[in-house]
């Protein structure tokens, strides 16, 4: 048994707050800690500004955000018809590095990857869906 | 995000309060960066930050970075929570950081 909500926005950047705001109500009545609350947000914010960055910038297009509740899970698909591209198959950060030889960028997508239970992507009909799941029990 | 300073001498300690994420980091960087000239010690108080995402790690490495060529850098006060973040990005092997 899962409740579905869903929601559709632009890929404006600012719009990653609109998603948090909206995942974070849905879980309201779940058992979840803030600490995996807020790494359920990350998540939402790291998928958002890639889509918004990588997939639609210098433009803007249409981002649907599917949130399933479970007992004790929560899986959230982001769907857009960017640039075909899977964050999923970029390289990991490097964080064995010192700070000098880190690139200040890159952990957005390596976070997202730690935070989750399971991440899946795929390319159907000119769009990119990607589905993150994150267990709470 | 909310952003108080107390100055002594080089020393200045920066109390943060809220989310540091894609929309409030840029502005924390160009006002941190703007405060440390003179400094050579820059402690970093997380005890009212609630959320930290990627945005948040760029400007702290790049604060980081600039600050390992003068003097040292600190984190303070933080959360379980926030730590995760720091912890699963190995931010605790380049950086001097401490729990509540």
């Amino acid at each position: 048994m899962s409740e579905k909500f869903s929601i559709k926005l632009t890929s404006n950047l600012d719009d990653f707050e609109n998603v948090q705001k909206f995942v974070v109500e849905k879980l309201s009545d779940c058992s979840c800690s803030q600490k995996i609350l807020m790494q359920i947000e990350i998540m939402i914010e790291e998928i958002f500004v890639n889509i918004s960055k990588y997939g639609y910038a210098p433009d803007e297009g249409e981002i649907t955000v599917q949130c399933g509740i479970e007992k004790t899970a929560v899986e959230i698909t982001f769907t857009d018809f960017g640039k075909k591209f899977n964050p999923l198959a970029k390289d990991d950060a490097d964080t064995t590095l010192s700070a000098e030889e880190r690139p200040v960028g890159g952990l957005g997508i390596f976070m997202t990857k730690k935070f989750a239970d399971n991440l899946d992507y795929k390319y159907e009909d000119g769009k990119n869906i990607l589905t993150i799941r994150k267990n709470f029990g | 995000m909310n952003i108080t300073k107390k100055s002594d001498g080089t020393v200045l300690t920066v109390l943060v309060e809220g989310r540091l994420d894609a929309k409030t980091s840029p502005d924390f960087f160009d006002d941190m960066k703007n405060s440390i000239d003179n400094v050579t010690e820059l402690i970093l108080d997380f005890d009212n930050l609630d959320y930290i995402s990627s945005a948040g790690l760029r400007s702290i490495l790049s604060l980081l970075k600039i600050m390992n060529t003068k003097g040292d850098m600190k984190i303070i006060n933080v959360s379980e929570k926030v730590m995760s973040v720091f912890e699963v990005t190995s931010f605790t092997d380049i950086l001097d950081i401490s729990q509540k």
